[in-house]
């Protein structure tokens, strides 16, 4: 690692303002990506900004709308254990990575990476999210910009995530069975509204949602009601782990299997 | 240089650091305790588990300035102050745990780590929370054996290889 400067704030108002005292500064959440990158000298901050120590984006409540609303620097394994009242995403949260990194990784700091086979951004898109920053509330259908890119701005730290809570929901994710990313993610939750379907580790451009599957389950939420569709295969990731075919396959796999595991 | 203070194995500990200084490396090179291991320092083998406020987490993924005031637990405070192995390590020795030894350390902080959560896990519950500790020695057996028997339960039915 490049040698670096830590600073341990313990309100977002002063992490914002030790954020944008240089360009060079980057906030650190719960750091099992950031850590990494680090070593690999991939990035090099003059300061990171520790967000772990900020008591007042922690922690799992509700709201008066009845939406789950996670603090970003709740953890994962906080998460799977705390949110009870929605069971797909408390599902989600106990399978990312290994009981360790559960314990340190956050969901702040999964959705501002936004890495392409990360889960939590199909959960956040699948859910209609809404993305809560120290300025401003950021729709999840405006929020995912891209692989590793959203619509956060230089300064700008997540301080909640707001989930509506949908009837039913499933969550299923073919591991990479070494870096327990998912090959393929399949986020489905039926709200009154409408069905979302949400995709990750698929695409190219990250998470997205697969809007024939949404509108062939909001008239018919059933596997077979999925029969037929597909995607096709330009554009999906292709590495030595399965190509761009293969992806395309696993996500209409993944989407009948999330939708009978809804029920 | 900063400053770090926290508690390891129930003892107050300081060091000066820097922003980069990893947990594992303020553990093993300041205060010399070299049970807690790195194996892979990618966040995957798991040999450099501890526990942070009693939770498990990797000690290379984590840096040591986010321990500042944290009740740390690495493998040298595992047994009693006299030597009598704790539970779990007692277990791993009566059921050969363990071949080289060197993924031991970080295997025997997650099974502990484990058996606080749930202390009668299934052999597919032992199996699923090891995902992040890697052994290449052991085929995992003898070890998912060993946390059985610390738990409690009768691991006479458990395949021995």
């Amino acid at each position: 690692m490049y040698a670096f400067d830590i600073e341990r704030p313990t309100t977002v108002a002063d992490a914002v303002k030790l954020l944008v005292a240089s360009e060079e500064n980057q906030p650190l959440s719960g750091g099992q990506t950031l850590i990494p990158t680090l070593k690999q000298r991939l990035a090099s901050p003059e300061t990171l900004i520790s967000l772990t120590g900020i008591d007042e984006i922690k922690g799992i409540c509700e709201d008066d709308s009845g939406r789950i609303c996670i603090g970003a620097a709740t953890t994962h394994a906080e998460v799977a254990s705390g949110a009870g009242k929605y069971p797909a995403l408390a599902a989600l949260a106990s399978h990312i990575g290994d009981p360790a990194v559960r314990n340190r990784g956050t969901i702040g700091g999964s959705l501002a990476n936004n890495d392409p086979s990360a889960c939590y951004p199909a959960a956040a898109l699948g859910s209609g999210a809404v993305i809560v920053t120290n300025s401003r509330d950021i729709a999840a259908d405006d929020y995912f910009q891209g692989m590793f890119t959203t619509a956060l701005e230089p300064g700008e730290i997540i301080t909640e995530v707001k989930f509506p809570v949908p009837q039913k929901a499933a969550y299923m994710k073919f591991e990479q069975p070494a870096s327990r990313f998912a090959l393929v993610g399949v986020f489905v939750a039926q709200y009154e509204g409408g069905v979302r379907v949400a995709v990750t580790g698929a695409s190219e451009e990250g998470v997205f949602r697969w809007s024939e599957a949404e509108a062939a389950l909001s008239s018919d939420f059933s596997a077979s009601a999925l029969e037929g569709l597909s995607l096709p295969g330009d554009g999906m990731i292709s590495d030595m782990h399965g190509s761009g075919d293969y992806r395309a396959h696993l996500v209409a796999v993944m989407t009948r299997r999330a939708v009978t595991a809804a029920g | 240089m900063p400053q770090v203070s926290m508690t390891v194995n129930g003892k107050p500990a300081t060091g000066q650091i820097e922003g980069r200084t990893l947990l594992v490396d303020f553990i093993r090179e300041t205060l010399n305790l070299t049970g807690t291991h790195v194996g892979c320092d990618t966040s995957q083998c798991g040999a450099c588990v501890v526990h942070v406020n009693g939770k498990a987490v990797k000690s290379c993924t984590m840096f040591a300035a986010e321990a500042e005031g944290a009740d740390v637990l690495t493998i040298e405070g595992v047994a009693a102050p006299d030597g009598t192995l704790d539970t779990v390590q007692q277990a791993f020795h009566e059921h050969h745990g363990l071949q080289c030894g060197f993924c031991t350390p970080g295997m025997v902080m997650s099974a502990k780590a484990l058996l606080a959560e749930n202390p009668t896990p299934t052999e597919a519950e032992i199996r699923d929370y090891l995902e992040g500790n890697i052994c290449r020695c052991t085929g995992y057996h003898n070890i998912v054996k060993a946390i059985m028997a610390a738990s409690g339960q009768d691991v006479s039915k458990i395949a021995a290889e």
